[in-house]
């Protein structure tokens, strides 16, 4: 089980724009992968619908967790594509 | 069915072709019970579902772009992993496939629509295309949207969309029919920027079967179902020249076939008309129709909200002319702010400038709000006052422009037979005319424009309303007052090169009809203009002055015109 943290770039929301770049790059992995905010229940990263729901905007805190071979280096990139992405 | 349909002509031209239904609803399926087992209902909604993001993957690649980001990221929508386990969770309670699609997005678009975001305000319409989409899949009903085009056909609609209409093939589409909108709705916009043929507010055009072969008029508003062939390449001919005089008929100033200069301007009812106005290569806008914008308003609009209107019109035109009405409310057009008593004939009540006079705060307040804008635009400001009667109140008039320190050219509106008999004297309190040509055939021939029964006499080719204005513009001469007309009648090509042959120094009309005008002035002399609009004054009737008009216009058969 892995887990990183990231915080959403000014301009960069998943209520917006961004989401289905995300949400593109996690259903490429082959292992599961949540979203959510911190100590709320998760949601699937691979789904633009509850991705978009979640709604979380730029500068706030979210957590990836995925589980499976290769996870933490899925992950680390998941975590490079929000922080360098662009609106 | 009926052998021809009448509607709003908004786009001129002609187009004929089969009709091609733009299908606009998806019936809601019935909540009944599967006739499939559980499985077979999933399956066949993640079937339908995958169609439909195939489909949308395909028109993302054909439209590129950042049409093409919107259409990818639906297409990720229909293949949503938590919309598929939403459906089949359905489908296991006894939902049919089209149910389960139906319900499980609709949830999501409701979620969507109450988050407060714009732009996933903006994805509900999307969820709710690729509802309809599935939806219509399973039950085996037309797609909603417009078919592929395979052969030059006539669209058919209630109204269309911008969705729509984004991904169009434009070049197959001979012309447009709906049902519903008016000349400033989507349809008859995207008509007139592709110089598509469109009749719009035509009833019955919903229910035309498709396949139907269509012969659309966009400038007279006709369409005729299952023409004779005869008739068709007649029209499609005389269209095929009118389309290559105006392709020839640039946008460049107008003039005579000898150089004499007559302007063209637009007539505009607001920003929304100022694209459509610089496309046709206008002058400058001949007659801002200032209150059209306050219709539905309960108080006079504040000074700072006409500047924004106002200047966002001039900001269009600078260092060109903008000829701006004063509020112009009466009969027709009541603005709720303004007071009116109830009159027994309003044609010939309190209206125009007559109401200023009585509250002249609220013209006040529209003079400070037209020189503002003038100033921070650098636009040319010419200010006129509509139903002008006589010489006290065109002195009134320019007396209040004056206190409000407007220093452009003051003008009065010849709308009123009394104000068109003593141009000359007229002339002496005004800056320049602008002949309103259909309040003119009104009040000449006692002729209300709405009543439909007297329309004979709304003709402008009527020779008593050709003499009074060659009276206004023999008046208009004497002291050199500039003398334009901006009726329906500077829209007519014909009548253009009349009213130029009379005296008149600009036409003023709607933008789509500035080429046709164009071009019609680029092919005569002044010297044929005078011939014709004598010839035209000597005739017995409107219909007769039209044909004289015609024998000294002899290149505007050439022309298609």
């Amino acid at each position: 089980m892995a887990e990183v943290t990231v915080i959403l770039p000014p301009g960069v929301g998943l209520h917006a724009r961004p989401a289905a770049m995300f949400v593109k790059a996690a259903s490429e992995a082959s292992m599961p992968i949540t979203v959510g905010r911190p100590g709320e229940a998760p949601v699937d990263a691979k789904s633009i619908l509850a991705v978009m729901g979640l709604g979380a905007k730029a500068g706030e805190e979210i957590v990836l967790v995925a589980d499976g071979d290769g996870a933490e280096g899925t992950l680390a990139d998941l975590k490079a594509l929000l922080e360098t992405a662009e609106e | 069915m009926a052998s021809s349909l009448t509607g709003v002509g908004v786009s001129p031209g002609v187009g004929y072709g089969p009709a091609v239904a733009v299908i606009d609803a998806v019936p809601e399926p019935p909540d009944l019970p599967a006739t499939g087992s559980a499985e077979q209902e999933s399956e066949a909604a993640a079937a339908a579902l995958e169609a439909v993001a195939t489909d949308l993957e395909a028109r993302a690649v054909k439209a590129g772009g950042e049409a093409q980001e919107v259409l990818e990221a639906q297409a990720m929508m229909a293949r949503d992993p938590s919309l598929a386990t939403q459906i089949a969770g359905k489908c296991e309670a006894g939902s049919t496939a089209a149910r389960a699609t139906y319900e499980a997005l609709g949830a999501y678009a409701d979620m969507l629509a109450a988050s407060g975001s714009d732009y996933l305000a903006g994805r509900v319409a999307d969820l709710h295309d690729i509802r309809a989409r599935t939806v219509a899949r399973l039950l085996g009903v037309p797609e909603p949207g417009i078919p592929d085009l395979s052969e030059p056909s006539v669209l058919v609609a209630r109204d269309l969309a911008p969705a729509d209409t984004a991904l169009l093939n434009k070049d197959l589409v001979t012309a447009f029919v709906t049902a519903e909108g008016g000349p400033t709705s989507h349809t008859s916009i995207l008509a007139r920027n592709y110089g598509i043929p469109a009749v719009v507010g035509c009833p019955g055009a919903t229910d035309v079967e498709p396949g139907t072969l269509l012969l659309v008029d966009g400038a007279n508003g006709t369409v005729e179902l299952n023409p004779a062939e005869v008739h068709v390449s007649a029209a499609l001919a005389k269209d095929a020249k009118r389309r290559a005089a105006l392709a020839g008929s640039g946008t460049g100033p107008g003039r005579t076939a000898d150089g004499h200069a007559v302007a063209l301007l637009a007539n505009i009812g607001g920003p929304e008309d100022v694209d459509a106005a610089v496309a046709a290569g206008a002058e400058g806008v001949g007659l801002f129709r200032t209150e059209l914008s306050f219709l539905d308003r309960a108080d006079a609009p504040s000074e700072t909200e006409q500047v924004a209107i106002y200047s966002a019109v001039m900001a269009g035109f600078e260092g060109k002319k903008v000829v701006v009405r004063t509020l112009d409310a009466g009969a027709d057009k009541p603005l709720p702010f303004m007071p009116f008593g109830e009159e027994p004939n309003p044609a010939m009540g309190v209206r125009g400038l007559r109401i200023c006079m009585q509250a002249p705060e609220i013209l006040a307040t529209q003079l400070a709000a037209l020189r503002t804008s003038a100033a921070s635009t650098g636009a040319e400001l010419w200010v006129m006052a509509p139903m002008v009667a006589d010489m006290a109140e065109a002195a009134w008039f320019r007396s209040q422009c004056h206190r409000a320190g407007l220093a452009g050219p003051i003008g009065v509106m010849v709308e009123i037979p009394a104000a068109a008999l003593r141009a000359k004297q007229l002339g002496t309190v005004a800056d320049f005319f602008s002949i309103g040509s259909n309040d003119l055939t009104q009040y000449t021939f006692a002729a209300d424009r709405q009543v439909g029964a007297v329309a004979r006499l709304q003709e402008a080719w009527q020779p008593a309303l050709l003499d009074l204005i060659a009276l206004t513009a023999e008046g208009a001469a004497a002291n050199d007052t500039p003398c334009g007309v901006c009726g329906e009648a500077a829209a007519d090509p014909l009548l253009a090169c009349v009213l130029v042959g009379l005296g008149v120094t600009s036409l003023s009309m709607s933008p789509g009809a500035i080429a046709g005008v164009r071009s019609a002035l680029a092919a005569h002399s002044l010297d044929q203009c005078q011939a014709a609009a004598e010839a035209a004054r000597e005739a017995v009737s409107a219909a007769a002055a039209r044909e004289a008009a015609r024998t000294y216009l002899s290149e505007m058969d050439a022309l298609g015109l």
